[in-house]
C-alpha cells in the first residue's frame, strides 16, 4: 500500500475531479478521494469546497473511512458552521455504538470541532460517556470536559459536569484518574480563584495510589498536580515525599522531573535537621545526573532545570562536577548549558580540575562557545579567590594565542578581574597593551579604554594609546564612546599638566559634534565639572568604586523561587515565568514555594503560606539586564546607582535645569580654559552641586517605569509663590500601591525643616498613608526626593473636575495650598481583569446611555502592543476579535472604589494612514469616563 | 499541552499537519519552516519561541519533527513524546523516511489521533496500540464484544503493555546486557571521567502472565537482601558493583525496587529495555591509547599512537577502530601500522585504522607522518581528541545477572520449565584520548 501518491496531484480541476470520486458508488474509489483530500489538506490546499461531499462519507461503517471524514470535519468545520451540523446526527448516533472505540471516538472528534451549534448537542451524549462503563470511554470523555471548557465555560459549569470530573478522581481505572487529573489541572489554571482542585489528605491519598499504576504519561499529569498541593505541615511534606521517590527511577525523564519538582518544592517544608531530608538530599542527585545520558534534546531541558535548582540548593550536585565536563562531540547547545553549571559548581575543591578544562575548550571550533569558555575562566578567579593568580595566567596564555576573539573576550573579563581584586594583578597590562591593534569589537575596546584609564598612572604611554582612539571617535559605537570620554578625564585628572589639549578635544567631540544624547550629557557633566571645582570633579570621576560581586548572572531570588515550582516545564527552559510568553490569563497564577516550618510547630496555617518567601541567606545580585559590562562601564560615573543606567535618562525637568544657564556659554567660548584657573561663569544659575545630584536622582523616577505608566513630574507649586518652596511631582502605582512622588526644592535663602502634608477630601478618599518625612532640614539650594504613600480610605466629597486633589503643605515657614489633577489610573487595581461572561453580561445590563465614544488620535499601535501597554496599567483585554481587519480589544478594569468600567477598543491595524483609535466606555458611573478616556489616552502614547 | 504537531521534510515541506488547539494556527507551520528549517544558522536550541509560540524539534536523519504550544507545558514530557512517537512509527513501518510517512500519512494520522487527546500524550504502548490501529485499516469492525472490551481494557489499563492468552509453545527468554563506555583521558594518561551507561535488554517469549524477578550483583540489592544469608554476602561480596542510579520500564514495580530493592515486573510481549544504569566506580577500561603528537617544522607533524587491550588474553574484542584527526591543512599522509588497516581519510580529516580482532592484554602501533600546507593562519589547529570504537564481550562496569526467576501462577510451567539466555556486550560510548 503506498499512499505517497496522494501528495502528488496537482494538476487544473483537481476539485472537481475530487467532487465526481466522493459521490462515488464505489466504496474504495471514495475511501482515495478522501485520502486525496487529506493529503491536500496537509500540504496547506483550500479543500473547504469539497466540504458537503466529504461530510456525505461519513455514514459509513468502515471505521478508517470515517476516522478520515472526522480529521477533515475538525479542520474545517470552523469555516462551514452550518454544514457542519449536518454531521451532528452521525456523532450523536455513534455516542450510541456497542462498540466502545467508538465510542470514544465520536466523543473525541466532537469535543473538537469549534462550532457553538454542535457544542450544544454535545453535552447530553458526554453526560453518559463520563459514566460508561467503558474505561476507555471514560478517558476520553474526561479530556472532553476540558475541550468543551475551552470553547465554552458556562455551559461547562452550568451543567454541572465539573463535579461530574471531580467524581472521576475517585474512579478504579487508573488512566481515567489521570485524564482527570489533566483536565481538571487545566480548567482551574484559567480560574485561579476557584477551588476546583480542592486537594486535601483523602483526595492526595487517592492521587498518590493512582500514582502507583498509571501510564507514564498519567504520571507525569498527576505530579504535575501534585506539586500545586501546599501540604499542612512538614509530616505530611515528608510522607508525600516519601511516596514520590520511586519515581526517581523512572525511565521517563519527564516523570523524573516532575517527581523533582514536587520533592524541591516540598523540601522547603522539611526541617534541615531532620535525618531524612539528608536523605533525600542524596536521593537526588544521581537521578539529576542520570537525565544527562538521555538525548541531547533532553539533555537541554535537564540542564536548564538543573541550572535552576544548583543555585536553589547547590549542595545537591557539589560533588558531581565531573559529569558537566563537555564533550567534543555534544551539540552546542548542550556544551553552552553545562558550561554554565561548571562556573556555579567551581569551588577551591574542584577548581584545577575545572580550569584545565576550560583551557581545553578555549581551543575549540565553535566561537560561541571559545568565547563563553574564556569568560568562564574569568568568573572563576572572581568567584574563587585562590584561583585568581592561575586564572590570570591562564589567561594570559590565551593571549598568546593571539587568536582574535579570545583575545578580546580575555581582554574582557581581566577588566572584570581588575574590579575584583585592584592592584594585584596590574603587571599585565603590558601585555594586553600589546593587542590594542587587533581589538575590533566595541565590548573589547571598551574594556582596554577603561583599563588604561583606570590606571593611567602607570601607563607611561596612556595618553598616546587614548589619542589613537581618539582618530576615529565618531566610527565607534556609543559603549565606547563613553568609555573613551570617561577615560580621558580620568586621564586628565591624574596628568592635568600634559593632557589639557586631549581632554578639550574629546569634550568638543562629545558635546558638539554628537548628536548622541548620552553622549553630549556625559560630556557637558564633564566640561562644567571640571570647569567649576576640580576637586569635586576628582571626587566624582575618582570614585572608590564598589567591588563587583561573585556571581553576575545568579536568578534573582524571588524569580528563582518561582522558577523552581515550575520544573521541567517552558517556564524553567526559558528561565521566566509563564506570564512573560503565555497569552492571556492561563497560566499566569503566580505560584511559591511554601515557607519553611520549623519540625515542632506542625499547624500553622495553609492559607498563610504562599505569601512568604523562604528566608536564608541570598547572595548579592546584580541584576543581569542585558549585559554586565555595560553596567559596569556607567558606573564609574561616580556614586553606584541602584536603577538602570544613566544612559536612558530621558528629558525631565532636572536636565533641563543643569544646562540651562552655564550651556550657552560654554559652547559659545570655545576656549576652554582647563580648571585650575577656570572661571565660573558668571551667568551660572544654580550652583553646580544640586544641578548634579538633581540629574542623579533621575534615575530613581526612570526606574519606577515598570509599574503603571508614570507621567513625568510636573511643577505644583512655584517657588514665587511659596517663598522659595518649590514642589514638582507625580502619581505612581506599583504593585497595588499608590504614592505620590514629590520632590522639593528649597529655593530660598534660609533652611526649611518641619515639613507636613494634608490633602482635603476628594472624590476617591485619596489620603496620606503616613506622614511627609523630610529626615534632615532642607537647606538652600538643596533637593529632597520623597516617596508619600497614598491610600483610598480618606474621606470622600465629589469634586470638579473629578480628579481634582487640593493639598495643604506647611513647613516652618508658612502653609501653603495647591491643586492638581491625578491621572485616573493610579486607581486602577489589580485584579480588575472580569472574565469573559461577566464580561458580556455587564456589557449588556449596563444601559447604552451610560456609553461614551472617544477617539485617540495619532497612535500608531497594534492590538498586542497596546493591549500590553494598557495591561501593565491595570487595564485588563478579556477578549480579542477581529472583524473586517479591525482589531477589537475588549477591556475591563476597576476602579480602587470598586466600580467596574467595560471598554471597546478599535484597531485598524493594517492601515497606515489611519492611526486613531476608537474607545467605546461602558461605565455604571459614566463621569468617570471622560477621566478614563484621558487615562487611556497617556498610557497609549507613553 | 501540545496544541499541534507538525512533520517536515528536509525542504521543509510540511508532509504531516495536526492540530489539537485552538489557539495554533496554520501560520506556526510556516514560522517553523522559515524560522529554524530555513534558518541560516545552526541550530542552537531544541526549543525556539517565535512570536509567543513555542516549538520543540528533534531530527530523524532528515525529518524533522515539531510539537507546536502556547501555553507553559511539560518541556521534557514534550521531548519525551515526541522520541516515543517515532519509536511508535518506526515500529509500525521501519525506518522515519519521507518515502515512508507518505506511504502511511492515513496510519499517521489515526495514530496521532490516539495518542495524543487535546494535546494530552495517551497510551502510546505499541504493543497495546497494534491490537487495534494496523496498516491494514483499523482492525475493530468485526471483533466480538469480548474481545474490544479487551481492547479497552488494556489500552487504559494497569497493565497497558501486555495482553492476556498469550500463549508459546516453547517458553524462552533472552537477557542482552549491553553497555557503552565512556572515557575521557588526559594526553598524560589520567582519567577525566569515565562512566558505563548500561541496558539490560529482555526479549521473552513466555504465556500468560509471568511473574519475573530479576537479580543482579548490584551491591545494595545484595546488602539488603544478604542480611538473611551471610553466606552469600561473602561469596558474591567482593564481586559485587556500585550503581550510581538506574531507572526501569514501567512494567517494573518503583514502589518495591524503593523499599525491598527488588526488580519485579510482568514483562511486554516482546523485546524491551527492562533497565538503564549508570556506573562510574571501578570501571574496566578495555583499552588504553597512547598518543605521541610531534610537530616538526611548520609543514610536518609526526603520530605515534599505541593502543593497549585491558582484559583476560582469552577473550577477544572486535570491531576496533582509532580515528586519528589530522590537521584540516594536511596535504599528505604516510602510514605504518603493525596490524590491521590504516588509512588517512581526507574528507574526514581523520587517519581511521580498523583491526578487525584483538586479544586482551595485546599492543599494537601506528605511526604517522603528516605533510602541511604552510598557511597564514594565525590560529592553532584545535587538536580533536583521538577518538576510539570497539566491541568487547564483557561489561565493563562488571555487572552479572543473578537470576531471572519466572513465576506463571496460573499455567502450568515453572522457571525451570523456562529456557534463558544471557549474552554481555560492551561497546565504547564517546571513548576519547587527548592529544
Amino acid at each position: 500500500m503506498t499512499d505517497s501518491k496522494y501528495f502528488t496531484t496537482t494538476k487544473k480541476g483537481e476539485i472537481f475531479e475530487l467532487k465526481a470520486e466522493l459521490n462515488s458508488d464505489k466504496k474504495e474509489k471514495k475511501k482515495e478521494a478522501v485520502k486525496k483530500v487529506i493529503a491536500s489538506m496537509t500540504v496547506g490546499k483550500d479543500v473547504s469546497a469539497l466540504f458537503p461531499d466529504v461530510v456525505n462519507c461519513m455514514q459509513t461503517d468502515n471505521l478508517e473511512l470515517k476516522k478520515l471524514v472526522y480529521l477533515y470535519l475538525m479542520n474545517y468545520a470552523k469555516s462551514q458552521p452550518d454544514m457542519a451540523i449536518m454531521a451532528v446526527n452521525t456523532f450523536v448516533k455513534d455516542c450510541e455504538d456497542p462498540n466502545p472505540l467508538i465510542r470514544a471516538l465520536a466523543v473525541r472528534t466532537m469535543g473538537c470541532i469549534r462550532v457553538d451549534k454542535i457544542t450544544e448537542y454535545l453535552w447530553e451524549p458526554l453526560r453518559k460517556c463520563l459514566k460508561d462503563e467503558d474505561p476507555y470511554v471514560r478517558k476520553t470523555a474526561a479530556v472532553c470536559v476540558a475541550k468543551l471548557h475551552d470553547i465554552n465555560a458556562q455551559l461547562v459549569e452550568d451543567q454541572g459536569f465539573l463535579d461530574t470530573l471531580k467524581d472521576l478522581i475517585s474512579d478504579s481505572n487508573p488512566m481515567v484518574v489521570a485524564n482527570a487529573v489533566a483536565a481538571l489541572s487545566e480548567i482551574a489554571e484559567s480560574h485561579p480563584s476557584s477551588n476546583l482542585l480542592d486537594l486535601n489528605p483523602q483526595s492526595i491519598n487517592k492521587l498518590l495510589t493512582a500514582l502507583n499504576e498509571c501510564t507514564e504519561w498519567g504520571q507525569i499529569f498527576i505530579l504535575d498536580c501534585l506539586a500545586n498541593y501546599m501540604p499542612k505541615d512538614d509530616r505530611e511534606a515528608q510522607s508525600i515525599c516519601e511516596r514520590v521517590t520511586p519515581r526517581l527511577s523512572h525511565a521517563n525523564s519527564a516523570v523524573v522531573l516532575s517527581a523533582v519538582k514536587v520533592l524541591m518544592k516540598f523540601m522547603e517544608m522539611l526541617s534541615k535537621d531532620l535525618d531524612y531530608y539528608g536523605t533525600l538530599l542524596k536521593k537526588l542527585a544521581p537521578p539529576l545526573v542520570t537525565l544527562l545520558s538521555a538525548e541531547p534534546e533532553l539533555q537541554y531541558v535537564a540542564l536548564r532545570n538543573i541550572n535552576l535548582i544548583v543555585q536553589k540548593r547547590p549542595e545537591i550536585l557539589k560533588h558531581e562536577m565531573k559529569v558537566f565536563f563537555v564533550k567534543y562531540n555534544d551539540p552546542i547547545y548542550v556544551k553552552l548549558e553545562k558550561l554554565d553549571i561548571m562556573i556555579r559548581l567551581a569551588s577551591q575543591a574542584n577548581i584545577a580540575q575545572v580550569l584545565a578544562e576550560l583551557k581545553e575548550y578555549a581551543t575549540e571550533v565553535d566561537v560561541d562557545f571559545v568565547r563563553k569558555a574564556v569568560r568562564a575562566i574569568g568568573r572563576c578567579a572572581i568567584k574563587v579567590e585562590q584561583s585568581a593568580e592561575r586564572c590570570v595566567s591562564t589567561l594570559l596564555d590565551l593571549i598568546q594565542t593571539k587568536v582574535n576573539y579570545v583575545v578580546q573576550e580575555a581582554i574582557v573579563v581581566i577588566k572584570d578581574i581588575f574590579r575584583k581584586y585592584p592592584n594585584k594583578y596590574e603587571s599585565v597590562i603590558a601585555t594586553l597593551c600589546e593587542n590594542l591593534d587587533s581589538l575590533d569589537e566595541p565590548e573589547a575596546r571598551a574594556a582596554m579604554i577603561w583599563i588604561v584609564g583606570e590606571y593611567a598612572e602607570r601607563i607611561d604611554n596612556a595618553d598616546e594609546l587614548l589619542e589613537s582612539f581618539l582618530e576615529g571617535f565618531h566610527d565607534e559605537s556609543t559603549q565606547v564612546q563613553l568609555q573613551l570620554l570617561t577615560a580621558i578625564v580620568k586621564l586628565f585628572l591624574k596628568k592635568p599638566t600634559e593632557t589639557q589639549e586631549l581632554v578639550q578635544q574629546v569634550l568638543s567631540l562629545a558635546t558638539q559634534d554628537s548628536d548622541n544624547p548620552d553622549l553630549r550629557d556625559r560630556g557637558y557633566i564633564y566640561w562644567r565639572l571640571l570647569s567649576t571645582d576640580p576637586v569635586a570633579a576628582k571626587e566624582v570621576v575618582l570614585a572608590e568604586k564598589p567591588l563587583i560581586s561573585e556571581e553576575t548572572d545568579l536568578i534573582e531570588p524571588t524569580l528563582l523561587d518561582e522558577l523552581i515550582c515550575y520544573i521541567g516545564t517552558l517556564a524553567s527552559v526559558y528561565h521566566k515565568p509563564p506570564s512573560a510568553f503565555v497569552e492571556g490569563g492561563r497560566g499566569v497564577v503566580h505560584k511559591s514555594l511554601p515557607p519553611r516550618t520549623a519540625s515542632s510547630e506542625s499547624a500553622e496555617s495553609p492559607e498563610t503560606a504562599p505569601t512568604g518567601a523562604p528566608p536564608g541567606e541570598q547572595p548579592d545580585v546584580i541584576p543581569a539586564q542585558g549585559d554586565l559590562l555595560g553596567d559596569l562601564l556607567n558606573l564609574d560615573l561616580g556614586p553606584p546607582v541602584s536603577g538602570p543606567p544613566l544612559a536612558t535618562s530621558s528629558v525631565q525637568m532636572g536636565a533641563v535645569d543643569l544646562l540651562g544657564g552655564g550651556l550657552d556659554s560654554l559652547i559659545g567660548g570655545t576656549n576652554f580654559v582647563a580648571p585650575p584657573t577656570a572661571a565660573v561663569p558668571a551667568n551660572l544659575g544654580a550652583p553646580i552641586g544640586s544641578g548634579l545630584s538633581d540629574l542623579f536622582d533621575l534615575t530613581s523616577g526612570v526606574g519606577t517605569l515598570s509599574g503603571s505608566y508614570v507621567a513625568p513630574k510636573a511643577v505644583w507649586l512655584p517657588a514665587m509663590k511659596a517663598k522659595g518652596l518649590e514642589i514638582s511631582g507625580t502619581f505612581t502605582r506599583q504593585v497595588g500601591s499608590i504614592s505620590m512622588d514629590l520632590q522639593l526644592t528649597n529655593k530660598a535663602l534660609q533652611v526649611m525643616t518641619d515639613f507636613a502634608i494634608q490633602f482635603n477630601r476628594n472624590s476617591f478618599g485619596l489620603a496620606p498613608a503616613a506622614p511627609l518625612q523630610v529626615h534632615a532640614p532642607l537647606s538652600p539650594n538643596q533637593t529632597v526626593e520623597i516617596s508619600l504613600p497614598l491610600s483610598t480610605v480618606g474621606s470622600v466629597m465629589k469634586m470638579e473636575p473629578l480628579n481634582n486633589l487640593q493639598v495643604a503643605v506647611k513647613n516652618n515657614i508658612d502653609v501653603f495650598y495647591f491643586s492638581t489633577l491625578y491621572p485616573l489610573h493610579i486607581l486602577f487595581v489589580e485584579d480588575g481583569k472580569m472574565d469573559r461572561q461577566m464580561f458580556l453580561a455587564t456589557w449588556k445590563d449596563i444601559p447604552n446611555e451610560n456609553e461614551a465614544q472617544f477617539q485617540i488620535r495619532d497612535c500608531p499601535l497594534n492590538a498586542e502592543a497596546a493591549s500590553s501597554k494598557l495591561q501593565s496599567s491595570n487595564i485588563f483585554t478579556v477578549a480579542k476579535r477581529n472583524v473586517e481587519g479591525q482589531d477589537m480589544l475588549y477591556q475591563s478594569l476597576k476602579l480602587t472604589n470598586g466600580i467596574w468600567v467595560l471598554a471597546e477598543l478599535r484597531i485598524q491595524p493594517g492601515n497606515p494612514s489611519c492611526t486613531d483609535l476608537e474607545l467605546s466606555l461602558k461605565c455604571r458611573a459614566p463621569e468617570v469616563s471622560q477621566h478614563v478616556y484621558q487615562a487611556y489616552e497617556t498610557i497609549l502614547k507613553n | 499541552m501540545i496544541g499541534g504537531l507538525f512533520i517536515y521534510n528536509h525542504k521543509g515541506e510540511v508532509l504531516i499537519s495536526r492540530v489539537y488547539r485552538d489557539d495554533i494556527g496554520r501560520n506556526a507551520v510556516d514560522a517553523f519552516r522559515v524560522n529554524v528549517i530555513h534558518a541560516r544558522q545552526q541550530v542552537r536550541s531544541p526549543v525556539t519561541n517565535i512570536a509567543r509560540t513555542s516549538f520543540f524539534h528533534v531530527k530523524r536523519s532528515n525529518i524533522w519533527l515539531a510539537a507546536v504550544t502556547k501555553q507553559n507545558v511539560n518541556a521534557a514530557m514534550v521531548f519525551e513524546f515526541l522520541y516515543k512517537m517515532c519509536d511508535v512509527m518506526a515500529a509500525y513501518f521501519g525506518k522515519i523516511s519521507e518515502e515512508n510517512i507518505k506511504n502511511n500519512f492515513v496510519l499517521i494520522y489515526e495514530l496521532l489521533d490516539e495518542i495524543l487527546d487535546f494535546g494530552y500524550p495517551q497510551n502510546s504502548e505499541t504493543g497495546a496500540l497494534k491490537t487495534f490501529i494496523t496498516q491494514q485499516g483499523i482492525k475493530s469492525q468485526h471483533q466480538t464484544k469480548e474481545e474490544q472490551s479487551q481492547i479497552t481494557s488494556q489500552v487504559t489499563g494497569q497493565i497497558g503493555w501486555r495482553r492476556e492468552g498469550i500463549k508459546y509453545r516453547r517458553n524462552e527468554l533472552f537477557l542482552d546486557v549491553l553497555e557503552s563506555v565512556n572515557l575521557l583521558m588526559s594526553p598524560q594518561g589520567q582519567v577525566l571521567s569515565a562512566h558505563v551507561s548500561g541496558r539490560v535488554v529482555m526479549k521473552s517469549y513466555l504465556s500468560g502472565m509471568p511473574e519475573c524477578k530479576f537479580g543482579m550483583n548490584d551491591k545494595i540489592v545484595i546488602e539488603k537482601q544478604g542480611k538473611g544469608t551471610a553466606d552469600e554476602t561473602s561469596k558474591s561480596g567482593k564481586q559485587s558493583i556500585a550503581i550510581d542510579d538506574c531507572t526501569f520500564h514501567q512494567c517494573v514495580r518503583l514502589s518495591k525496587f524503593d523499599s525491598e530493592c527488588s526488580i519485579s515486573f510482568i514483562p511486554p510481549d516482546g523485546e524491551f529495555e527492562l533497565m538503564r544504569y549508570r556506573t562510574t566506580k571501578d570501571i574496566i577500561l578495555p583499552f588504553r591509547v597512547i598518543p605521541l603528537v610531534r610537530e616538526v617544522g611548520r609543514t610536518k607533524l609526526e603520530v605515534k599512537v599505541v593502543i593497549k587491550s585491558n582484559f583476560k588474553p582469552s577473550l577477544l574484542a572486535q570491531k576496533i577502530e582509532v580515528r586519528i584527526p589530522t590537521p584540516l591543512n594536511t596535504s599528505g599522509v604516510q602510514v605504518i601500522c603493525m596490524k590491521g588497516k590504516a588509512k588517512y581519510k581526507a574528507s574526514e580529516n581523520a587517519i581511521v585504522w580498523k583491526i578487525k580482532r584483538m586479544a586482551g592484554m595485546k599492543e599494537s602501533q601506528i605511526s604517522a607522518e603528516i605533510e602541511l600546507l604552510p598557511t597564514n593562519d594565525k590560529k592553532k589547529w584545535a587538536r580533536p581528541p583521538i577518538s576510539m570504537n570497539f566491541e568487547v564481550p564483557f561489561a565493563p562496569s562488571g555487572l552479572k545477572v543473578r537470576y531471572l526467576k519466572v513465576f506463571e501462577p496460573k499455567l502450568n510451567y515453572s522457571d525451570h520449565d523456562v529456557i534463558k539466555w544471557v549474552r554481555y556486550i560492551g561497546r565504547s560510548g564517546i571513548y576519547e584520548t587527548r592529544c
